[in-house]
């Protein structure tokens, strides 16, 4: 590639702060965790992360991680459709809405969850007539992780949908598709960038989560215990160097999601740039 | 232009610190010279109640002898973070941990002298505690003794021991009754305990979670608790529980000391000894019993009479070789407890 | 958003198939949104009802006397004070870094990106920790630190440092697409121009980029004073000195004083609705602002 002069000035001073506020406030304290576990070696390492206990908590987290940002996923696209293609009352306030995940305290989101799906709480009496426990049991982390996840998928289709060129649907609908066939094979191509990228951010956030889950997941090992609860008891049992050998694994498969992530994103934004 | 980022970063980086420091030295210049001690005292879950009133008493008690004031903080959380967090740097000027076990992590941090244990009277142990069980009203599921935790439809509700100290009196305590049980035949033992953890609903990581588990979500037919927590649920809802105290438990000996780092640093070990020192009088003995914890002063403790069942036969740590002994081949990586939850025992 | 309006109309003005199919879709209309709706209902709004109802229970004298405590007072402040840092030090960074990454082409842009993002994914947990272990007693710097009466773990400076990690990336992810749409055709002509940085921003990108800004803002405040993992690692749980919203909270909750901790997450709710009306404030006249343009 041929080096490009740059005209637009400003490149130093912004990719010095930008570099400078990065390394204080992420690399050089993941450096350090990384400092940390190179004290060990590697078949420590693997010692710890192939315990059964852990091995049973990446199940558990992966498993309860995906299941909610596949349900995010599904539910997301549909809230970005209603918002964006529809017009019907309060709409402005259920848009507001999304966002209500960020701003309420995990912790509340934890106890507030918790009296509502325990089986004296309100949602919780209608699902133990049926029999199904919720809180204390894995459904009870999924509902969590839901709950933390529901922003991601939304608002990153929502401004593909938006940008989405009606001529294309038109044009199917002209030629006689009907409305899956357009959804299908018009619509949700240009989405699924978009998709993959909120479901995986959702994914990435909903396996580190801590504070709404402890409160609603009964932490029983090998049915309910979730990964950053392991690290946090390793650290209550002294024992830093299992906590940093599992927060390494967690790290890598954190950034390995974020590649992807971005990898997608390249596209989307082409998508974004080309609707405009 | 390398180097002009290499100049930006650098002024950036100045700023940066330059503001976190300025926040720093805000927050210290608050512990003012003028002979007005400030003390952290980092505790754990359960004594909330106990130390929100005898801080009060304390102050009174230090202000009326010295010219000088004392405002004392209080941290609590689960014995075992807490004494982690102790030994990464929270300034702690004592710890009044649940273990023995917690106490020495400070000391093994450094910041604890060795020998901490005789600087206070009955091993810097200044009140005990033990395991009951709370039981809803009527007792519906008839449970009397630790036999009967493994009927076949009764939940139990007891914290993690991997995380809580007050689950590792729990765990050992059923351990004490079954060894006794079974005439020491391990293997029993062993297949006991399984059983009874099979019969846990919900693993909490601390005291107040299983608490919470069990009174506020209704879970669980008993809880497995400090006889202190018990007590207090008792007193918050009188009609709703009862308490069952089973043919043997364990004497729980929280600990307490002085951590001479912090306070050789701060200039506050007078007070810091004092605050700790105070906890055995009369006065602090008696607000340890009003909060349903079992006063080492033997007049005070007899004041009680009627609030503890001070017949019930208890075990000690010692019955298991000590606390080191005992963490090694129960709740190490790879110990018992894990091989019961890996159903490998 | 902003294009959502426009979008509508265009569908509306189209002849033909679609406007038949919309519709003929009323039934669909009627089902997605009904399943929006009673989603939400379930997952977002009832959360909050349970928590303003739990605080009422014991009527409103109750409630006011838990929320003006004095813990509460400190806890309120202590937030609001980590509030302020992490979008003043995310704005600065959020601008800087969406302008080195849409502006210039360099290597390992990718790479920057994904450490920006990094801490979104970041479990809390292992946040907190990170800087346990950076500037605590273990590290090597620990030293340092404590001969300067520098306290940064189990004090104020490490909240705010945990609070910056967990809103690191908002700011410039709002930032990035716009710059990354709006394109440097404008900016190019006005350096060739000779207008120096500063002026290109202010008077051709800033523009632009206003309500992203905003918005992002907004998010940052509204994640840095929920946050409750990392700083629950880092605060040491001093009370009146070290303890958030979040936290006090938890320590509530853990004194068996449930009607007071889900008070004080009233506060933290009201406080959450009053961002989420100020966001919707800002995209509102953001696309009114547009439409005029």
């Amino acid at each position: 590639m041929k080096k490009k002069v740059r005209i637009i000035p400003g490149f130093g001073l912004t990719m010095g702060v930008t570099l400078a506020i990065l390394s204080i406030v992420v690399l050089i304290p993941l450096a350090s965790l990384v400092v940390f576990t190179a004290k060990l070696s590697i078949s420590d390492i693997l010692e710890v992360i192939t315990r059964k206990r852990v091995l049973a908590s990446f199940r558990v987290s992966l498993l309860t991680a995906f299941i909610a940002s596949a349900v995010n996923a599904v539910m997301g696209v549909v809230l970005a459709w209603v918002l964006v293609r529809y017009d019907f009352p309060f709409k402005r306030l259920l848009d507001g809405l999304i966002e209500l995940p960020f701003a309420l305290p995990t912790a509340v989101a934890g106890i507030s969850l918790t009296s509502l799906y325990a089986d004296t709480g309100f949602m919780g009496k209608l699902f133990a007539k049926a029999g199904i426990r919720i809180a204390y049991t894995r459904l009870g982390i999924i509902i969590a992780l839901i709950f933390i996840g529901i922003p991601f998928v939304v608002r990153t289709v929502q401004p593909v949908l938006e940008k989405l060129d009606p001529l294309y649907e038109e044009a199917a609908g002209i030629l006689g598709a009907s409305r899956g066939q357009i959804f299908r094979r018009v619509i949700l191509p240009e989405l699924r960038p978009a998709i993959f990228t909120g479901f995986g951010l959702a994914f990435g956030r909903c396996l580190g989560e801590y504070g709404s889950v402890v409160f609603i997941a009964g932490n029983k090992p090998f049915e309910t215990e979730i990964t950053p609860l392991m690290i946090m008891s390793e650290l209550q049992e002294y024992d830093y160097s299992s906590a940093t050998a599992i927060a390494l694994v967690m790290l890598a498969a954190a950034f390995l999601i974020l590649f992807l992530v971005n990898l997608i994103q390249i596209r989307n934004a082409k998508i974004l740039k080309g609707g405009h | 232009m390398k180097k002009n980022i290499f100049r930006l970063s650098a002024l950036a980086l100045a700023i940066v610190t330059g503001a976190s420091a300025l926040v720093s030295c805000g927050s210290k210049s608050e512990a003012a010279e003028n002979k007005n001690f400030s003390i952290i005292n980092v505790s754990y879950d359960p004594t909330r109640e106990l130390y929100a009133s005898y801080n009060e008493a304390f102050k009174k008690h230090w202000e009326a002898e010295h010219d000088s004031t004392v405002e004392i903080t209080q941290s609590h959380g689960g014995s075992g973070k807490q004494a982690l967090e102790v030994a990464n740097g929270n300034p702690a000027d004592v710890v009044t941990l649940a273990l023995e076990y917690d106490v020495k992590a400070v000391e093994d941090a450094g910041l604890i002298e060795p020998g901490w244990v005789d600087e206070f009277p009955l091993d810097s142990s200044p009140y005990t505690s033990t395991i009951v069980f709370l039981v809803r009203k009527g007792n519906p599921k008839d449970i009397h003794d630790w036999g009967d935790l493994v009927k076949e439809d009764v939940g139990v509700i007891t914290p993690n021991p991997k995380t809580s100290g007050g689950a590792r009196w729990n765990y050992l305590a059923a351990w004490a009754w079954a060894q006794g049980e079974y005439n020491n035949d391990e293997q029993k033992v062993i297949d006991y305990i399984t059983e009874l953890y099979k019969h846990v609903l919900v693993l909490d990581s601390g005291a107040r979670g299983s608490t919470t588990s069990f009174v506020e979500n209704g879970q669980g037919d008993v809880l497995l608790a400090w006889e202190n927590e018990a007590f207090l649920s008792l007193k918050e809802y009188p009609d709703d529980y009862e308490i069952v105290t089973p043919s043997i438990s364990i004497l729980a000996q929280p600990s307490v000391a002085v951590v001479d780092k912090i306070v050789d640093k701060n200039g506050t070990r007078e007070v810091a000894t004092e605050y700790l020192n105070y906890l055995y009088s009369e006065e602090a003995q008696r607000i340890a019993g009003e909060n349903f914890y079992r006063p080492s002063n033997e007049t005070v403790l007899a004041e009680f009479s009627d609030v503890f069942d001070l017949n019930i036969n208890l075990v000690t740590i010692n019955d298991f070789g000590g606390w080191d002994e005992a963490f090694e081949k129960h709740f190490a990586d790879g110990g018992l407890f894990d091989q019961i939850f890996e159903g490998e025992a | 958003m902003a294009q959502s309006t426009r979008g509508q109309v265009v569908s509306r003005e189209g002849t033909g198939q679609i406007h038949e199919n919309t519709r003929g879709s009323k039934a669909v209309k009627l089902l997605l949104i009904g399943i929006s709706v009673v989603f939400l209902v379930i997952m977002l709004v009832l959360p909050l009802i349970t928590v303003i109802t739990e605080s009422l229970k014991k009527g409103f004298a109750e409630y006011a006397a838990s929320v003006t405590d004095e813990d509460t007072k400190s806890a309120v402040q202590l937030t609001l004070q980590a509030t302020v840092f992490a979008v003043v030090i995310n704005t600065v960074f959020g601008l800087c870094a969406a302008w080195a990454v849409t502006r210039f082409h360099f290597r390992g842009k990718k790479l920057l990106v994904t450490l920006i993002d990094l801490p979104v994914t970041v479990s809390p947990i292992i946040a907190g920790l990170i800087y346990v272990l950076t500037f605590g007693r273990q590290s090597a710097i620990f030293p340092f630190l404590e001969e300067h009466g520098l306290e940064v773990v189990y004090a104020v400076p490490g909240i705010i440092l945990a609070t910056v990690f967990v809103t690191f990336p908002f700011i410039s992810r709002e930032l990035i697409p716009v710059l990354e749409t709006i394109g440097t055709d404008e900016e190019e002509a006005a350096a060739m121009m000779g207008a120096g940085g500063f002026t290109i921003f202010r008077k051709i990108t800033f523009p632009h980029i206003r309500w992203a800004l905003l918005y992002g803002v907004v998010l940052c405040a509204a994640r840095a004073m929920g946050e409750f993992g990392a700083v629950s690692v880092l605060s040491g749980h001093l009370r009146g000195k070290t303890v958030t919203l979040p936290l006090h909270v938890e320590i509530l909750f853990g004194d068996n004083k449930f009607m007071p901790a889900f008070a004080v997450s009233s506060i933290l709710v009201v406080f959450a609705v009053i961002i989420l009306i100020v966001r919707s404030v800002v995209e509102y006249i953001g696309r009114v602002k547009k439409n005029v343009h």
